[in-house]
């Protein structure tokens, strides 16, 4: 914790400045519950705090008491509310402020109201803080990929000040370290739908699926490829049923005959909608029944919902619905 | 084309081998030991929780000055917890947390953190919950309802969102919470609910869930919020339930308790945000019935103009034949007439099994995972995941559950929720009464 910009870390109530100060205590009731046995020098903060705050004394030792009061408890918001507003007064550098920020979010990557701060900081800045932004979030995330509030915030800042043109390769190398990061697939897909250097989902579907397929193969077990490819093809059901590429990835799976139950799961929705299975698909899902089941399925989506609910027994209950909820015409 | 031996294992499955190996361990462990010892596993520690609990109402440590903004949040959680279990807490704790709650209450509507913190929606949600959850015509008539309107109006975004409070950030949450509030106060109106549904709908992502923002990754607390919200105002069927359903079943994993996104680990905090969602799709059935015989037509579950203008749920039948507030006013009551035509499309069992062995701590209280340490909001998200697994199976309110529907012995069993505010059934239906005639 930096003191040296805040003056001495001497009490409030000894430090000259703030003399003319009456202290303002917490207004907790005789009989409070859930009390908090604050520390000395919480509960003294705290009470200068709410002296500037109630008299909205926006001013140099309000900010300061502000970053106290920030440090003790992140979690603060009408501190930080309040924070805005003395910034706003004093029209201060929220370049500096920024850097105030990222100390904070060290200890507390996972707090609304810093990135909430955040983004009111950039949105002032406009776009002299695009790459600030871009390196911050980045910075966060290589300590924690799966960041939820550094995704969001990233996304704001490519949506409002842009900085789109190195982001799919921003994806492609976390995707190159995790495969598994479903972030990094959300990421993926918000770029290639929204990057104005990209020519949308139609656009980029047929490179995208290419590269799903892939990983796909590598990992059959990862669910994150599965829910994008079919994301690739959102509102358009029917080009998704029509691809080559999604039969056969499925097919290959299921021939390999390990990790199967996303191949599976996509071959009924498949075949929900509309799909024609050649006969190589019903040897592969006859491959996979055990001795114990219905051999005498003849409809093919039957036969894989029962083999679901042997091979996945955690949903059991849910393919036992999707059995009973074929529609009328599946194969 | 096997490469898995090849590749060193990723940061997810690195995590994802350590947590199962520490779940399958406890589980092992059951099995190990002897019947008596088993027995004590099995159990809910209820007398443990309830210390736990009612010593956190009375007294913190200094550690929880990070909790400072957040305390009508640990009344709700305790005082949830301790109604969840049976029990309730003595007069002068009610009056004591009655007198507190009206101190966080802001003169201009609406409930901080604690006394003299600026109003948050969050924290009104909370404090209205727990006083809900207090029960009583006191607590009951310490919420001024008008100030917790004209604080909702002002949350209000242009775009049909809400803020958290003043220029505060904007996501799925602050809707449920807004929404919430001013259902179960009756107070809910055309103006409030204008646009919230446009901005769910552009939250629910590729995957099926609902993210916190439009373009953020799905994420089981904003599904259940974004899901509750849709229910409370009648647009439900704009939803594609059946991608959501098909997202949310996946994230129960082998361990038997939710993750919170797709490749992330167990959390018994998501008992309640993905177990409770399945609570709600079980009385949608009807809407998802529509939904898939559209799929079936060819069309496209969501786009056809009878499925956008009308709705087959009884509960929210007629929505459109009255103006004003009163359309509004009783789906939360309604709801719960929905008999649950469907089985759970989760594994109830599996889910207690995970809570009582993995999340449950034989000293009081309930935690994330092994490993962790317990906390006020995990147990009460866990005992209230627990509660609406043990009640999956029952068709309606008034039939308890069967013994083969808990897990462990049947004193286990808690009390019911109601699924869209997560309070005990019985303490909604006094508050629904107490704020339909006042």
């Amino acid at each position: 914790m930096e003191w040296k910009e805040e003056g001495e870390k001497r009490p409030l109530s000894q430090r000259p400045e703030w003399s003319d100060v009456t202290p303002v205590p917490q207004d907790d009731g005789p009989n409070p519950v859930v009390p908090i046995a604050y520390k000395d020098d919480f509960t003294e903060t705290m009470d200068y705090f709410r002296a500037v705050y109630f008299a909205d004394e926006r001013s140099l030792r309000s900010l300061h008491v502000t970053a106290e009061a920030i440090h003790m408890n992140a979690g603060n918001y009408t501190v930080w509310h309040f924070r805005r507003l003395i910034l706003e007064a004093l029209n201060a550098d929220l370049h500096e402020e920024l850097n105030f920020i990222k100390k904070v979010a060290n200890g507390n990557p996972k707090n609304y109201q810093i990135w909430h701060h955040r983004r009111w900081v950039a949105e002032k800045l406009g776009s002299d803080a695009t790459s600030k932004e871009l390196d911050f979030t980045k910075k966060i995330l290589s300590l924690d990929a799966k960041n939820y509030h550094a995704w969001s915030h990233r996304q704001w800042v490519l949506q409002e000040l842009g900085g789109w043109e190195d982001e799919l390769a921003y994806c492609k190398q976390l995707l190159e370290d995790d495969i598994f990061n479903n972030s990094a697939w959300n990421q993926r897909y918000f770029v290639i739908t929204k990057s104005p250097f990209l020519g949308g989902l139609e656009a980029m579907r047929e490179s995208e699926v290419n590269y799903t397929v892939g990983a796909i193969i590598a990992k059959p077990e990862n669910e994150s490829p599965w829910r994008y490819l079919r994301g690739l093809y959102k509102d358009d059901a029917q080009s998704w049923v029509n691809d080559p590429q999604v039969s056969s990835v499925c097919l290959t799976v299921l021939s390999a005959k390990r990790n199967t139950v996303f191949a599976l799961s996509t071959l009924l929705d498949l075949l929900c909608h509309g799909f024609q299975p050649s006969q190589d698909f019903i040897n592969a899902v006859d491959a996979l029944k055990t001795p114990d089941l219905d051999q005498s399925d003849s409809n093919l989506a039957t036969a894989v919902c029962s083999v679901l609910g042997h091979m996945d027994p955690m949903r059991v209950n849910y393919w036992a619905w999707r059995k009973n909820k074929l529609p009328a015409q599946t194969a | 084309m096997d490469s898995s031996e090849t590749r060193l294992p990723t940061v997810t499955q690195r995590e994802q081998w350590m947590v199962e190996s520490q779940v399958f361990q406890m589980y092992e462990l059951l099995s190990s030991v002897p019947r008596n010892a088993q027995s004590v596993l099995l159990e809910l520690q209820r007398d443990k929780h309830i210390e736990f609990l009612t010593n956190g109402l009375k007294q913190l440590g200094p550690s929880f000055c990070v909790l400072d903004a957040n305390r009508p949040w640990l009344c709700y959680w305790i005082l949830h917890s301790i109604a969840l279990l049976g029990d309730s807490v003595d007069d002068e704790l009610e009056n004591n947390t009655i007198d507190f709650l009206s101190r966080c209450q802001d003169p201009n509507g609406g409930y901080g953190g604690g006394p003299g913190q600026m109003p948050h929606l969050a924290t009104t949600y909370a404090a209205i919950n727990a006083l809900i959850t207090l029960g009583g015509h006191r607590s009951l008539s310490s919420i001024n309802r008008g100030k917790v309107y004209t604080f909702l109006q002002r949350m209000k975004d242009p775009s049909g969102a809400f803020r958290m409070h003043d220029a505060g950030e904007m996501d799925v949450r602050a809707c449920y919470t807004a929404i919430s509030v001013a259902s179960v106060l009756n107070i809910l109106d055309d103006e409030l609910v204008k646009g919230v549904g446009n901005f769910i709908l552009s939250c629910q992502t590729y995957e099926g869930g609902i993210s916190g923002e439009p373009g953020s990754e799905a994420h089981g607390g904003y599904t259940f919020c974004g899901l509750a919200t849709m229910v409370l105002i009648g647009e439900v069927n704009r939803l594609d339930l059946t991608s959501l359903i098909d997202w949310v079943v996946f994230r129960q994993g082998v361990e038997g308790g939710f993750q919170g996104r797709t490749n992330k680990l167990v959390d018994g905090c998501y008992s309640f945000w993905q177990g409770g969602v399945f609570a709600l799709i079980q009385k949608l059935h009807s809407i998802i019935e529509e939904q898939l015989r559209l799929l079936d037509a060819g069309g496209s579950a969501i786009d056809s103009p009878q499925i956008a203008s009308t709705s087959c749920h009884s509960g929210q039948r007629g929505l459109h034949d009255t103006s004003g507030s009163a359309k509004f006013s009783n789906i939360g009551f309604n709801f719960l007439e929905e008999p649950a035509e469907m089985e759970p499309l989760f594994h109830s069992i599996a889910l207690q099994q995970y809570i009582i062995l993995c999340s449950q701590l034989q000293e009081g209280g309930f935690r994330d995972k092994p490993g962790k340490h317990r906390d006020y909001y995990h147990t009460c998200y866990c005992l209230s995941g627990l509660s609406v697994a043990q009640y999956s199976y029952s068709k309606d309110a008034d039939s308890p559950p069967l013994p083969r529907a808990v897990f462990g012995p049947y004193s286990n069993l808690l009390e019911p929720i109601h699924p869209l505010y997560n309070v005990i059934m019985d303490l909604y239906h006094e508050a629904h009464e107490f704020f339909s005639t006042s």
